[in-house]
């Protein structure tokens, strides 16, 4: 059986961080909240991880109840980042408020969106 | 039939991002109070994050000052976020709008805070009034009398 583990790589009040790799896809949770105070924690998260090399991201925002524009200017100054690097930014676990921000902010269309985790890593890691 | 406006709560704190959560609890708790579902919660508290940090970035960028809101119902038709700083001339509204179509690389980091706000509020009004900025997200509570009805 694969290590299904996760490496808490950050918890605060407000927001708390989850991390593991699988089938080459580095899987990040976030659970709570992502605005103004939390987005830079969230970004350097992302940040050290691509400078440590990952490439292909799912970030599972099943437990994310809320996120603010600062939220979405972190996610997008990572995907830049990582678009440089022929990498990609996908999610999951859309849901509430969290994906009508999605949906408002044109989010839909510039990221791939999957409705589970399996359905991602099987495309992700198939490509 | 005459206005009823009656003002339920009011607070008044210095404007650093240290105090953001206070403001934005203030208004879901208010909220709250009037009987907006969880989801309209969260919409208002975005509104609010929105203005408060725009006022910290823009208005107060290099002077210090407070951030008063007051929550009112008017007619309890209306439930009204007033957000008010005494910094210098800041209107949210004129901010362009931003471009949502683009690839990642050409969409813009920034300015979503004001689109979000504005689409998510039933009404936002910008006024100038002595020396003071003043925000006002409004959100009808027609939705929740139908509910209740």
């Amino acid at each position: 059986m694969l290590c299904l583990k996760f490496i808490k790589t950050y918890k605060g009040v407000n927001m708390e961080i989850n991390a593991r790799k699988e089938k080459g896809i580095q899987i990040v949770s976030v659970k709570g909240r992502i605005d103004a105070i939390t987005a830079p924690e969230f970004e350097n998260n992302l940040s050290e991880l691509i400078s440590k090399g990952e490439r292909t991201f799912l970030i599972d925002l099943s437990g994310l109840e809320y996120i603010s524009s600062a939220g979405l200017r972190s996610i997008l100054t990572s995907a830049k980042k990582l678009k440089e690097e022929k990498g990609e930014l996908c999610f999951t676990g859309l849901q509430g408020p969290v994906e009508e921000v999605f949906k408002i902010s044109g989010f839909h269309s510039i990221f791939k969106i999957f409705e589970s985790e399996i359905v991602a890593l099987n495309s992700l890691s198939n490509a | 039939m005459p206005e009823t406006i009656s003002v339920s709560s009011q607070i008044k704190l210095p404007a650093n991002i240290q105090n953001l959560r206070q403001f934005i609890n203030f208004a879901s708790d208010n909220a709250r109070q009037q009987g907006f579902d969880q989801k309209r919660i969260k919409e208002i508290e975005l509104a609010t994050e929105e203005t408060i940090v725009n006022i910290l970035n823009y208005a107060y960028r290099d002077v210090i000052g407070d951030i008063e809101i007051t929550c009112k119902t008017e007619n309890n038709e209306k439930f009204i976020i007033e957000i008010v700083d005494s910094g210098i001339p800041f209107d949210p509204l004129s901010v362009k709008e931003p471009d949502i179509h683009g690839e990642i690389s050409e969409r813009e980091v920034g300015g979503l805070g004001v689109f979000l706000m504005r689409k998510l509020m039933d009404d936002v009004h910008y006024r100038r009034d002595e020396n003071k900025n003043i925000l006002t997200l409004i959100v009808s509570k027609m939705h929740i009398d139908k509910e209740q009805r």
